[in-house]
């Protein structure tokens, strides 16, 4: 990659994109191309049905060669998907990546006025000249490679840390997992068995410890904790406390596995006040030491406190929890009545719908509610669970022995101060957010940091284990390669006039910058590993010495400029 | 041993796993029976519970694949045989001759234009015409024409040539062949993906007769800004814009009689989906879908489907429709169902019917675990030893199976599964064995 910025004056091509229908049916594209061409320094202005296409790259990279571009500006969707394609298709050509600028015409511009293509044209075109003034003095800049440690630390050591650490250290990579209790085991420590496939779960707690224990390149740490993680992909600090004493480790890759916990529905459905209401992993307790071996009938409630009742989600496996546990004890004892009122039943894929099917077979009661009318249980000496019975119409009431609530999955305390201490957020329902929904589920934004199993949200044991497996393949890209490409739009400090106050220390969110003494005075100096390039610190230096690159001051002033000229 | 790794599928789950393994040093193949990588999902318009457009955020994925120096694409290939071992298979592959000079090609289409013949689009889900060759949709990789010779007046009549006239570049081939090629890799990662159940045996629903009864694929196409209605939602009998779209859930799914006794597991987001789109496209059209179980399990997904009722006005019935009938002098289609939640029998008339149809195993697939030489289960899927630690494994070591083709599942499984998948086969090329 060339790390000059071109001496010459700048040649920029322009690129607008119709994405088929999506801009092009709002915006009039070949008019933005069009204008485009008589704006300064432009030398060549084009349309692309889509530029994203292999046809439309292959364009750009032509016409950086045939054109000698040495700036192209590329108006389509947005930065947050495509920058890195096209910053790499001008690479390809020979111009630094950056010296490239991204103009959104979608979003900005055929989205939000869909209904008025004729000011949607007319603002893209202004944001054309933003960025073609901006692309103008857009400089070269270079990203710097930064070595990875080969070692990963995972925090958590349910099934889903195990099966990621066994992953990682199997490529011949040093692991630390790290579990806050005694023992291995996470949430799956507590129950019976796991279906679809009907294993003991301590077999396959035991199966995959006795792994772990085995493996040289696996350190685990119980009763620890993640005191500290100070770093940047490839190269963390990590302190990890084990009652008073800590132990210091150079970490480079991260993966979140802390898994989740069943919600304690208190002052809900009469829970705690009468002790044969249960949740669904207090059943499998009792199940296991022979509590319930008299009982002789149940009543499983779903949905409790989940899907609008106090929680907004759905917790995705008590369905098939509750009816695990109604076919266990049908299993166990054959004239047990078993009744799991249920307002949807979750049992998504070919295995679950078959356990679902053979539990109506063997006579396991389904009785549908609506989440407008939720069950009532009342303790009164005995049980009643009354409910409006939508296959009969009419309210109903059950006097089983037990009541037992499928609570959801709550996310581990905790969950709130590693994400502080990672960087790494939250969403809305407090698990852990990953970068994109869709397609990157277990990564975050936060390069070097992944995740997997429930701590990304309730799901059943076998879809944890596959992420767990993902976000071990994922971790490994850095690792295997030993070294990553640094980002190069960071902000920097211009020692010069920096007079060392130290206002972007303290507004720096990634603890990006330091105060150093240079030649008997303060500076303020960025890691360029650390940095984001959010921006905060540029407004809070006031000599003037902190320069976001890429976003630079004359930058930026020249875009204003363009779009205030159309103005007047 | 063989360094490198064949992932036989190119869509989103062989994609996801030919990235992460190519990231990660190994050279990848991807074998894609189809002229163009990309799979279902550069067929839908947007994707649930985000709404993001699909083949926006895909295509940067085709284009790293199609960019990256650890991946080579072999499209409008099979996979004929497989012999040898865990860590060193030997695997040949049919390159199908696409009549083109791939070297050449510029992908400006100009032949297409100029092609006389027109047949049934199969990335439109036939609801338009293709030319005989043709490049699949615009964000195709690689973009290389194709001739088509099944339809080709060329090859079927001896005659015409336009397209070689009209080539800039001297692209087309007529006397090019299939080409076998040998490859050696480590390890094998299957990701056939999915194929829509053909609804015309379930008579009652009239698919295949009524022309607005359509699939939730075909629907998706009409959604698409690049589908054969550019978008605009109006029905395949008389172009109308239909004042009522019903959606009928488990066509085929959860139905031991008619179709697969599983639950497809995406077809409740995607009709939510869909439903919402339509509100977004134009206010006026009534939505309703008639479910089972409202499958809303995912992340995100419960919330999505309450937002379709709230800011969308969604109506969901609890129903499974008995038939469905064309009221010949209106034209309208009436949906008749028990709702499960009143007992009462109700008919509803609607201007369009979409059918979620089951998603079963593509067609291909039973051939290719032949070929590979493992097993599927009961329903056509890929059955591991080991399902709950092994998810990805199949009954032959060395050879992996991933996305919908292992069992259903949605977009962010599938991606996430295929990180499994390139973890367990980098384990093979890296030499760690047991």
């Amino acid at each position: 990659m060339s790390e000059e910025t071109p001496k010459s004056p700048p040649r920029i091509g322009v690129f607008v994109c119709h994405c088929g229908k999506n801009i092009g049916g709002v915006v009039d594209v070949p008019s933005v191309a069009k204008f485009a061409e008589g704006l300064p320094n432009v030398v060549f202005s084009t349309d692309n049905l889509y530029t994203c296409a292999e046809d439309g790259l292959t364009c750009i990279k032509d016409a950086v060669v045939k054109h000698n571009l040495n700036r192209v500006v590329v108006a389509s969707c947005t930065p947050r998907t495509h920058a890195p394609l096209f910053m790499s298709a001008i690479e390809e050509a020979g111009l630094n990546q950056y010296l490239f600028e991204f103009v959104n015409i979608r979003d900005q511009c055929s989205w939000v006025h869909m209904k008025e293509p004729e000011k949607a044209t007319k603002k893209a075109m202004i944001l054309v000249e933003m960025g073609v003034r901006k692309a103008s003095l857009l400089e070269a800049l270079e990203e710097k490679e930064i070595a990875v440690e080969p070692s990963a630390l995972v925090i958590g050591g349910g099934v889903a840390g195990m099966v990621a650490a066994l992953g990682i250290a199997d490529h011949g990579f040093q692991v630390h997992i790290v579990e806050r209790e005694e023992r291995l085991g996470g949430l799956i420590g507590n129950i019976e068995k796991v279906y679809p496939v009907k294993r003991a779960a301590s077999s396959v707690i035991s199966d995959l410890e006795r792994a772990v224990r085995a493996s040289p390149m696996i350190e685990v740490h119980t009763s620890s904790t993640v005191k500290d993680a100070k770093g940047y992909v490839g190269n963390y600090d990590v302190e990890i406390q084990n009652g008073g004493a800590s132990t210091f480790h150079r970490i480079g890759a991260i993966i979140v596995a802390t898994g989740a916990t069943e919600f304690k529905p208190e002052g809900m459905y009469s829970y705690g006040e009468d002790g044969r209401i249960l949740t669904q992993l207090e059943l499998e307790r009792q199940m296991r030491e022979g509590k319930v071996d008299g009982v002789k009938s149940v009543a499983m409630i779903q949905c409790v406190a989940a899907r609008g009742e106090k929680f907004t989600y759905c917790s995705k496996m008590c369905c098939s929890v509750a009816i695990k546990n109604a076919i266990e004890l049908k299993t166990k004892q054959p004239a047990i009545d078993v009744s799991i009122l249920y307002n949807d039943i979750q049992m998504p894929g070919e295995a679950l719908e078959k356990v679902y099917t053979d539990a109506r077979e063997m006579g396991i009661k389904f009785l549908r509610f609506p989440l407008k009318a939720r069950p009532q249980v009342v303790a009164d000496g005995g049980l009643a669970v009354r409910f409006f019975n939508e296959s009969l119409g009419a309210d109903d009431e059950l006097r089983p022995d037990l009541v037992v609530l499928s609570a959801p999955l709550v996310p581990r305390e905790g969950a709130k101060e590693l994400s502080r201490m990672l960087k790494v957020p939250l969403g809305q329902d407090g698990f852990f957010f990953e970068a994109h929904v869709k397609l990157r589920p277990l990564d975050f934004a936060t390069d070097g940091v992944y995740l997997c199993g429930t701590a990304h949200g309730p799901k059943g044991l076998q879809e944890s284990i596959s992420q767990a497996m993902g976000a071990a393949s994922r971790a490994l890209i850095p690792l295997s390669n030993g070294k990553v490409r640094g980002e190069a739009a960071v902000a920097f400090a211009d020692e010069a006039t920096c007079i060392g106050c130290g206002n972007c220390v303290k507004v720096c969110p990634y603890v990006a910058i330091d105060r150093v003494e240079r030649n008997g005075r303060f500076v303020a100096v960025v890691n360029s590993a650390l940095c984001k390039a959010c921006g905060t610190c540029v407004p809070a230096c006031p000599s003037g010495a902190m320069t976001q690159k890429s976003f630079t001051d004359s930058q930026l002033l020249e875009m204003v400029d363009a779009v205030s000229q159309e103005e007047a | 041993m063989a360094d490198s790794v064949l992932v036989i599928g190119g869509g989103i789950a062989g994609i996801q796993a030919a990235l992460n393994l190519a990231d990660k040093g190994i050279h990848t193949y991807i074998v894609e029976k189809l002229p163009t990588i990309g799979g279902h999902m550069a067929l839908l318009d947007k994707t649930f519970p985000t709404n993001d457009c699909s083949i926006c955020i895909l295509a940067p994925k085709l284009a790293e694949c199609s960019n990256h120096d650890l991946i080579d694409i072999l499209a409008y290939s099979e996979v004929l045989s497989v012999e040898g071992k865990e860590g060193a298979f030997k695997v040949k592959i049919k390159r199908k001759a696409r009549y083109i000079d791939e070297e050449k090609c510029t992908g400006c289409e100009d032949c297409a234009r100029s092609c006389p013949i027109k047949v049934s689009n199969e990335y439109n889900l036939g609801l338009n015409m293709r030319k005989a060759i043709y490049i699949p949709f615009p964000q195709s990789v690689p973009r290389i024409a194709t001739i088509d010779a099944s339809v080709c007046m060329h090859f079927t009549k001896g005659k015409c040539g336009v397209c070689k006239i009209k080539c800039g570049a001297g692209a087309v081939d007529y006397d090019q062949e299939d080409e076998i090629v040998e490859l050696e890799v480590g390890s094998i990662i299957a990701a056939s993906g999915f194929e829509v159940f053909d609804p015309k045996e379930m008579t009652e629903y009239g698919y295949g007769v009524y022309k607005d009864v359509v699939t939730s694929m075909e629907f998706e196409r009409i959604l698409c800004a690049s589908g054969p209605t550019a978008g605009r939602i109006t029905r395949p009998s008389d172009g109308k814009t239909p004042d009522r779209i019903v959606f009928v859930q488990c066509v085929g799914s959860r139905d031991p009689k008619h179709g697969r006794p599983y639950c497809s597991s995406v077809c409740c987001m995607h009709a939510t989906k869909e439903a919402m789109l339509v509100r977004e496209h134009d206010e006026h059209v009534e939505t309703c879908i008639l479910y089972t179980d409202l499958r809303a399990a995912g992340k995100g997904f419960f919330e999505y489907a309450e937002r379709g009722k709230k800011d969308y006005g969604i109506k969901y019935i609890r129903a499974k429709p008995g038939r469905i009938v064309r009221d010949e002098s209106s034209g309208e289609l009436e949906v008749w169902y028990e709702d499960t939640a009143t007992l009462k029998v109700s008919r509803m008339k609607a201007g369009m019917v979409v059918l979620a149809t089951a998603l079963v195993p593509s067609r291909s697939t039973a051939k290719l675990a032949e070929t590979l030489g493992v097993e599927l289960d009961e329903y056509g899927f890929f059955r591991s030893p080991d399902p709950l630690l092994r998810p990805v494994d199949t009954t032959r070591p060395g050879v992996f199976a991933t996305g919908y083709c292992e069992s259903p599942k949605d977009i962010p499984e599938s991606v996430a599964q295929a990180g499994a998948a390139a973890l367990r086969a980098s384990r093979v090329v890296a030499g760690v064995t047991a």
